[in-house]
């Protein structure tokens, strides 16, 4: 379930801010921000597409970068919260 | 102001020469030409000056280039001497005489009694080269600040120098090649490193130096340079209202002397307060009334046309504007990157272009504008924003403290939505070390160098292991650390980002692409070193940037103006290519196998940022930047490069 969340989300990466380079694609651990893939707009296109992906709404207070700046963190946080709107 | 070209060394058809580099710069001098080979074929060296006149002063008797009586001297000159007049009495006083009523005369004059040292007497904005016949040398020199340009390349050991680079490029054999690292400079500063430029072996006089060549070779010196007091030695207990009648004292000065002119000078009004304390002061001085002139957009984002009316009409001016629609901004970026010869980041130059084309339409030729007050006395929001890094970087991790950097970007809407924790790290509040010399722009370099993303695998190689920040860092002055971090940050702003891309790819090339002489009244040397001796809290107190200049003109501005906070200039960038003819454009520049074929980006990644950008409203500061650069980039190869092919078939 993880490993498929983190393809997904590699793969939106590879191709929204990375146009299709898959060589600059950062390593899971690694900040997308220090990395100067996402940017203040950048975040907001993250969020859509978490949205929109894995069908939740994330909430104001959520977005941060513990949650959104890495693979690992955003694969972390998608996987508790679509499991909990599954359930619900 | 004018354009000027010529050589020192051996040139094959020197006339033949001279007139073409003429030709390639006639825009900056639509009423008149002239050239003169001083040295002919055979002297060791030849030399020869070529000029193209816009005339502002001296209208009927100052034809260029000019000879000193004796045949020793003759000169090329671009830009204006605006002390001519005191200089000129002073010589008078002393016994000279003069046979022309124009600064021309009184330069040449002047070098002929103290030569490199007159550059120290002269208060203007100018560009100029002096052959030396009684020495065989030839005398380059350019403005303090760096608003007239002045490029040079060697050939075959003759150095050719000009007022544009397409002046050089018709130097037989010489052929346009893209500097590969003037690119990558672009894509993290938005211009070259002086004296670096886009062109591979082009080069720039810097701004406050000039150059002696002659036969054994030439050798470049600084006769001005920015400075600031140790942080140490500023004086906390200067007297605010003392030095607030000392800046309008010198301001008005300033503004005075740039009045001077045999044609009838107008003013641009952008709505901000810089350009409106120029109207205001030159208003009052204006013996015949005073035109203005602003630019409009579509856009409630860029325009402020409802302050640009406000200050018209609170000073009685006769108001002229002009729209710029999305449209017209594609339309002429062509035309833009011809002139500013660099790949640009932003189309901020475009408006510009357009405004120029209104005051020449006008029938003017001169204008004032607020130039230069942002960088003199600290109105960008860089410098706040640099302020509120420290702030916050001061407590690490705090909740409350990056929320001022909501604050200070209220036109950007994709930041007011963010968490303090985001703020903070698009910021860098808490990664970038403090004692960093680039700390307070290394959040626009990294926002910037983003773009680079897009560099082929080719290019990446070739540029490995370098890093255009690292290139300014080695350029800064040893003096540079005992600054405030304030006057560090306006040093940066100063002496990169001011000549290289305001007063250059959006001033004069800008306004000389339609013959039209911008004057900056903020950038006389004066004010500006003034200026370095405030307190930094005089300049940025708290929050509020150019808080001295406010205070001594509030009695002419209108309280709305005085107490506006300012709204950088900006323009549509890749949003401005979204409508149908500019989507033909962009698919024709940015071709995939085109862009393949000159090597210097990704072309699959480029052809997905450009559906990308075609789908959005708005755009990422990234995309944004990387679209114009790429497309700037691959224009600028067309024009450039493409002379060359065709130069190449036809012969």
């Amino acid at each position: 379930m993880s490993e498929s969340i983190k393809q997904t989300i590699r793969s939106f990466i590879v191709e929204n801010f990375l146009f299709g380079d898959e060589a600059a694609l950062p390593g899971d651990a690694e900040s997308l921000i220090a990395g100067g893939i996402i940017d203040s707009t950048g975040v907001l296109e993250l969020v859509a597409f978490i949205e929109e992906q894995f069908g939740f709404t994330v909430a104001d207070s959520d977005i941060v970068p513990a949650n959104l700046d890495t693979i690992d963190a955003i694969a972390g946080y998608v996987g508790r919260n679509a499991s909990t709107a599954a359930a619900a | 102001m004018c354009g000027l070209a010529g050589y020192i060394g051996t040139a094959a058809e020197p006339e033949r020469l001279l007139a073409a580099m003429g030709d390639a710069i006639a825009h900056r001098g639509p009423d008149g030409r002239g050239l003169k080979v001083m040295a002919p074929a055979g002297s060791a060296p030849g030399a020869g000056l070529s000029h193209v006149r816009l005339s502002i002063v001296g209208l009927a008797d100052s034809a260029q280039p000019m000879t000193s009586e004796d045949g020793s001297l003759s000169i090329a000159f671009n830009g204006e001497i605006f002390n001519y007049v005191e200089l000129r009495e002073e010589l008078i006083a002393r016994g000279h005489r003069f046979h022309t009523s124009g600064d021309t005369e009184v330069l040449l004059r002047l070098y002929e009694i103290y030569g490199e040292g007159c550059l120290s007497r002269l208060n203007g904005d100018f560009a100029f080269a002096i052959w030396d016949g009684r020495a065989k040398r030839m005398f380059i020199a350019r403005d303090r600040m760096g608003v007239r340009p002045l490029f040079y390349t060697e050939k075959a050991g003759t150095l050719y120098f000009a007022s544009e680079v397409k002046a050089l490029l018709t130097i037989p054999g010489f052929h346009a090649t893209l500097d590969p690292f003037a690119l990558d400079q672009v894509f993290t500063l938005w211009s070259p490193i002086a004296p670096r430029t886009a062109f591979e072996g082009v080069f720039e006089l810097e701004p406050g130096n000039y150059m002696i060549a002659d036969a054994s070779g030439r050798r470049i010196s600084t006769y001005w340079s920015l400075d600031f007091p140790d942080a140490g030695d500023v004086r906390p207990d200067m007297d605010e209202d003392d030095k607030a009648a000392q800046l309008r004292h010198l301001l008005e000065d300033a503004t005075r002397i740039r009045l001077r002119a045999d044609v009838p000078v107008g003013s641009c009004l952008s709505g901000g307060l810089d350009s409106s304390i120029v109207a205001a002061l030159a208003a009052e001085m204006a013996p015949r009334g005073l035109d203005t002139f602003a630019i409009t957009f579509d856009s409630a984002e860029h325009d402020e046309s409802g302050f640009q009316k406000l200050m018209a009409r609170h000073l009685g001016v006769k108001h002229h504007e002009i729209n710029c629609t999305e449209a017209d901004i594609a339309a002429a970026f062509p035309d833009v990157v011809r002139l500013a010869e660099k790949p640009l980041i932003r189309t901020a130059p475009a408006p510009m272009y357009r405004l120029s084309s209104l005051i020449r339409e006008t029938g003017m030729k001169v204008v004032l504008t607020g130039e230069g007050a942002d960088e003199v006395f600290a109105g960008y929001d860089l410098f706040k924003e640099a302020q509120v890094r420290r702030f916050c970087a001061r407590q690490p991790g705090s909740k409350f403290r990056p929320h001022l950097f909501r604050k200070l970007y209220p036109y950007l809407p994709g930041l007011q939505k963010q968490s303090a924790e985001y703020l903070a790290a698009f910021f860098g509040a808490d990664a970038a070390p403090l004692s960093d010399p680039l700390f307070s722009h290394r959040p626009r370099l990294r926002g910037t160098a983003a773009a680079k993303l897009f560099f082929s695998a080719d290019l990446k190689s070739k540029l490995a292991g370098y890093d255009a920040a690292d290139d300014m860092i080695a350029q800064l002055p040893e003096r540079f650390g005992r600054w405030h971090p304030l006057h560090q940050a306006q040093y940066l702003e100063t002496r990169f980002l001011m000549p290289g891309y305001i007063l250059s790819s959006q001033g004069d090339r800008m306004a000389m692409g339609n013959g039209v002489e911008g004057r900056f009244p903020f950038l006389d040397h004066r004010l500006v070193e003034f200026a370095t001796t405030l307190s930094p809290s005089m300049k940025l107190k708290g929050l509020k940037e150019k808080y001295l200049l406010r205070k001594s003109m509030a009695d002419k501005l209108p309280a709305e103006i005085t107490h506006r906070v300012k709204q950088p200039y900006r323009a549509p960038d890749s949003r401005a290519f979204s409508g149908a003819v500019a989507q033909e454009q962009v698919h024709a520049v940015l071709n995939p196998s085109r862009v393949a074929g000159d090597g210097l980006f990704n072309a699959a990644a480029v052809d997905k940022l450009v559906q990308k950008c075609a789908g959005q409203t708005a755009p990422s500061f990234r995309d944004d930047t990387a679209f114009i650069g790429v497309l700037s980039t691959q224009m600028w190869l067309d024009i450039f490069q493409g002379t060359n092919r065709r130069a190449s078939e036809a012969a």
